[in-house]
């Protein structure tokens, strides 16, 4: 293999096109099994139960820290200018539009994401998956739908966990701690921030990444070589792949909803 | 010979000139093999020589490159996705090391396909699962993860549950590799009760040769790429074919190299030079 052989890199460019062709289809094919998938919903619950519940600990914990660090930061410079009393908006739509979000992602895909490739990467090796074809059952609408809307369905609710943590984390430093005004925190809080524009618009963001933690987890597991060393590769492409992609698509979507 | 000419005329299974290959790697080629109905036909050759590949291509997971493979006189390989999943349930497979559903027990395992595939009542399907795992011997292992059961029991449940739909056909992927003798005894018998008692028809690829050719009513013999010998296990036995008779009889020497083909000897270690191979260093 080397860059300079044009036939090389023609083979190089066209297998890299038909993964992004099958990766696409499958993209497409996990959307359309939506209906199916909530019909036997009892599958997509154990999956929310098994990506959401298990991350709960992890998920709260970073987000008191993170309130607590918001808090910190945003009384030293709001003083400054003698407006500590916004602190608790500062707190609030730092989370609610950024860091909710996006460290819930981080976290999710770090937490749940490789358990799921991990997962389906284990059952392709020991030809769990295989078998299951041939006993007439499609892996796809089995396996990887409930499992995608599972996480699709988790990554909402934990990034509001995250939040609702957040900002208690921001009062106990804020408040209890330094002593901000507690009325001046909460005040200034449910004036400064709108339901939908800032809580929608996060929600929304978490949805969306949620997608894309979920979607490149299950690819990487169904794509993994059923070798010990292919299943390690495949878990660690998935927390490169999402990070990254979680953070370019936080820039795209701020962009889209923020700049007006 | 007429004994085979037979075989094609009431043959479940056809494969008809068959080619199939990875990339440039040919496996199958010009293959023509037909498995009778309710027979226990085993298929036996050397390691990687695509046995496991034929079971693949009467499964409908590979397709043929050229050639068709008939079941019950549809082609697999020309099936749409609906088409091969309706065939498909009509088939067993047993995958070598059971394949088991990890995350289930015993029980939910045999029930998979019933719960996939039919509306029964749970009543009527713990029937159905208790009854399977009686016929295999497991009954009191329902209960049990497959973590925690041995290999040749891990088989044993696959087998109830590749049959837990009643198929036409079973197919077995080296359903003795790594039993020890009692296991590997029951398994023989356990694969020659269930074809005779249920009207299947059987599918071995093994390389135990002393527990196949008892068991089996016809046995095929893979040689590189195509068929060497076929017929009754008798036959293959007294076949005059050098490999065949270097299969059936486990010679080190023959058609089948021992060395993986490379580089000369000299290429690798450089030209013998006279006596000096044991001689001291100066």
């Amino acid at each position: 293999m080397s860059w300079w052989r044009p036939s090389d890199v023609g083979y190089a460019v066209r297998s890299k096109l038909a993964d992004m062709g099958m990766a696409t289809r499958l993209f497409v094919r996990l959307l359309r099994l939506f209906g199916q998938s909530m019909r036997r919903f009892g599958l997509v619950r154990d999956q929310v139960h098994f990506l959401g519940n298990y991350s709960l600990s992890i998920i709260a914990m970073s987000g008191l820290f993170v309130g607590f660090v918001l808090a910190l930061q945003g009384y030293n410079v709001l003083q400054l200018y003698g407006s500590a009393n916004s602190l608790g908006l500062v707190v609030t739509l730092g989370l609610v539009r950024e860091l909710g979000p996006v460290i819930t992602a981080l976290l999710f895909a770090g937490r749940a994401g490789t358990s799921l490739t991990a997962e389906i990467g284990l059952m392709r090796a020991g030809e769990q998956l295989s078998a299951m074809e041939m006993m007439a059952v499609d892996p796809v609408q089995r396996i990887l739908a409930p499992r995608f809307w599972g996480g699709v369905i988790a990554m909402p609710l934990l990034a509001l966990v995250f939040n609702a943590v957040g900002v208690i984390g921001g009062w106990l430093v804020g408040v209890v701690l330094i002593g901000v005004d507690a009325g001046a925190f909460w005040g200034q809080m449910q004036s400064g921030v709108d339901v939908w524009k800032d809580l929608g618009n996060g929600v929304v963001k978490s949805l969306v990444f949620g997608i894309a933690v979920t979607f490149i987890a299950v690819l990487q597991g169904f794509l993994a070589k059923p070798t010990p060393e292919g299943v390690s590769r495949a878990t660690t492409r998935t927390v490169v792949m999402a990070s990254l992609s979680v953070l370019g698509l936080d820039f795209v979507l701020t962009a889209l909803m923020f700049s007006i | 010979m007429s004994s085979v000419a037979s075989l094609f005329a009431d043959a479940l299974v056809q494969l008809r000139n068959v080619t199939f290959g990875y990339g440039e790697r040919v496996i199958l080629r010009d293959l023509s093999l037909a498995v009778p109905r309710g027979k226990v036909t085993a298929i036996m050759g050397a390691s990687g020589g695509g046995k496991t590949t034929i079971l693949r291509l009467i499964g409908g997971q590979q397709r043929a490159q050229q050639g068709q493979v008939l079941v019950n006189g549809q082609d697999v390989g020309a099936m749409d996705m609906q088409q091969l999943y309706a065939a498909r349930r009509r088939m067993g497979m047993l995958f070598q090391f059971g394949a088991l559903f990890t995350d289930m027990s015993v029980f939910d395992n045999v029930a998979f396909a019933l719960r996939e595939h039919t509306d029964l009542p749970e009543e009527l399907i713990r029937d159905i699962v208790l009854m399977k795992l009686h016929a295999v011997g497991l009954r009191g292992a329902r209960d049990l993860m497959p973590s925690q059961i041995s290999g040749g029991m891990a088989r044993r449940v696959a087998l109830a549950r590749a049959i837990a739909l009643d198929p036409e056909l079973i197919m077995y992927d080296e359903p003795f590799a790594g039993l020890d003798p009692i296991s590997l005894g029951t398994a023989a018998q356990l694969i020659r009760q269930l074809n005779d008692a249920m009207g299947l028809t059987t599918i071995i690829v093994s390389h135990d040769l002393e527990e196949t050719f008892r068991l089996a009513d016809q046995v095929i013999i893979l040689g590189p790429g195509t068929v060497a010998a076929q017929g009754t296990p008798e036959e293959v036995r007294a076949s005059e074919d050098p490999l065949v008779r270097q299969f059936v009889h486990a010679l080190p020497v023959g058609p089948v190299p021992f060395h993986y083909p490379g580089p000369g000897v000299a290429q690798d270690f450089g030209p013998i030079e006279g006596q000096q191979l044991g001689g001291g260093r100066p």
